[in-house]
């Protein structure tokens, strides 16, 4: 069993990374870098607002970057069977989300959380709030993979379901913006430990509501 | 081969608001092989689905002993590998030996990516990946679709020896299909408006 969850993996990830037709990784990065750099043209070079509101800039991003990959989650599967195949090989869909999960997580968190880095040289960010927001995406990013998987699963087989995914994660993911962006604020540390939490919550359910999200689709 | 039986008690299936078929019982033991017929939209496929398991029947349950092989109209393969990466990922998931995608005139289509093949092409790829996962239950929905004279032949040639060697074949298809010793399974008789027989 491990042995083909492994296999999974190793294919899921080559999905997500790499040149496969669902690869880009980079454009959820490119976009990230892209609000993050629209941000300043619009407010002016007014460096100790940058400082101040670009921290909340930088989690805004990221959430409406988790949003590019949702199409190409589930869907794809879905279409080619896959899913059906791997039910009749007595695979749990639990499992087969799962993986995923991880995955997306691999495909998005890191790369993000790299893409913060010149992002907050645009933002002017210091130091000490680079901390936070690095070690906030680090809490928060699992919690958007899940519940992205999550959405896309819901959302799969549907008439514009891309679109949809991406209104229903939005108000889904405001507790995470909340104590992410939250964190940011002086003596708000403790919003690190409360994002982490939020992405526990999702990550525990995330398996469970994708796996009856597809097997409810696939009927 | 493994031991295999596949039987359904009194199934129902419903598509939206539409009842297909109730009152559907059936026992396949090793060996058998079933043909199951009748017009479009009579729920053949949706039969198939529930045999296999991938779809909660409305009523009754099926019981199935041994693994079950499904082909149906989507390959599972990933269209942007080359055929040979896309089959072995299933040929690694289902631990395959042997090589048994000779016989099947794939020979020379190993690095075309799966979307440049044409549909009896991808079809005969289907069958590469049921053959590779040696399940005694083959549930083939449409198999001859797409497929050249050579190829329908090659199906049913694949199909009488896995019956020969004590599996059990349940074939979906409104067209003939050859297979010595197969049973024909009307499914139209037990749709709701005609009654249950």
């Amino acid at each position: 069993m491990t042995h083909r969850l492994l296999l999974l993996l190793r294919r899921d990830l080559a999905l997500l990374l790499g040149g496969g037709r669902r690869g880009a990784t980079v454009l959820p990065v490119l976009f990230f870098l892209a609000v993050a750099m629209l941000y300043p043209f619009a407010v002016g070079p007014d460096a100790p607002l940058l400082a101040r509101t670009g921290g909340g800039v930088i989690w805004v991003a990221a959430l409406l970057a988790a949003i590019l990959p949702l199409d190409r989650l589930i869907e794809p599967d879905l279409e080619l069977g896959v899913f059906d195949q791997l039910a009749l090989r007595g695979v749990a869909e639990e499992a087969v989300l799962a993986v995923r999960v991880f995955a997306h997580w691999i495909a998005f968190g890191p790369p993000l959380m790299l893409a913060a880095l010149p992002a907050s040289a645009l933002l002017g960010l210091d130091g000490p709030s680079l901390r936070v927001v690095e070690l906030g995406l680090l809490a928060g990013t699992p919690g958007l993979a899940a519940l992205g998987v999550t959405v896309a699963a819901l959302t799969a087989g549907l008439k514009g379901g891309a679109a949809l995914a991406g209104l229903l994660v939005i108000p889904l993911a405001v507790p995470l913006l909340i104590f992410g962006a939250g964190s940011l604020a002086p003596g708000g540390e403790s919003g690190v430990a409360l994002t982490a939490a939020v992405s526990l919550v999702l990550l525990a359910i995330a398996p469970f509501a994708g796996a009856a999200a597809v097997r409810s689709a696939r009927g | 081969m493994q031991a295999c039986r596949l039987a359904a008690t009194d199934l129902a299936c419903r598509r939206g608001d539409r009842v297909l078929f109730q009152g559907l019982s059936l026992a396949l033991n090793a060996g058998a092989a079933l043909q199951v017929a009748g017009p479009n939209g009579v729920g053949k496929s949706s039969l198939l689905r529930v045999l296999a398991g991938l779809l909660v029947p409305l009523h009754g349950h099926v019981e199935r002993q041994g693994a079950t092989g499904l082909i149906d109209e989507r390959a599972a393969l990933d269209p942007h590998l080359p055929l040979d990466r896309a089959l072995a990922f299933w040929g690694r998931f289902d631990a395959v030996t042997a090589e048994p995608y000779a016989q099947l005139g794939l020979a020379g289509l190993g690095d075309v990516p799966v979307r440049y093949l044409s549909t009896g092409q991808r079809k005969r790829a289907a069958l590469a990946r049921l053959l590779g996962q040696v399940a005694p239950i083959w549930l083939l929905d449409e198999p001859l679709n797409g497929l050249d004279r050579a190829g329908a032949a090659l199906v049913e040639t694949l199909a009488a020896e896995h019956c020969a060697g004590g599996g059990i074949c349940v074939i979906a298809s409104h067209q003939a299909f050859a297979l010595p010793g197969m049973d024909t399974l009307e499914l139209a008789q037990f749709s709701p408006q005609e009654g249950p027989s």
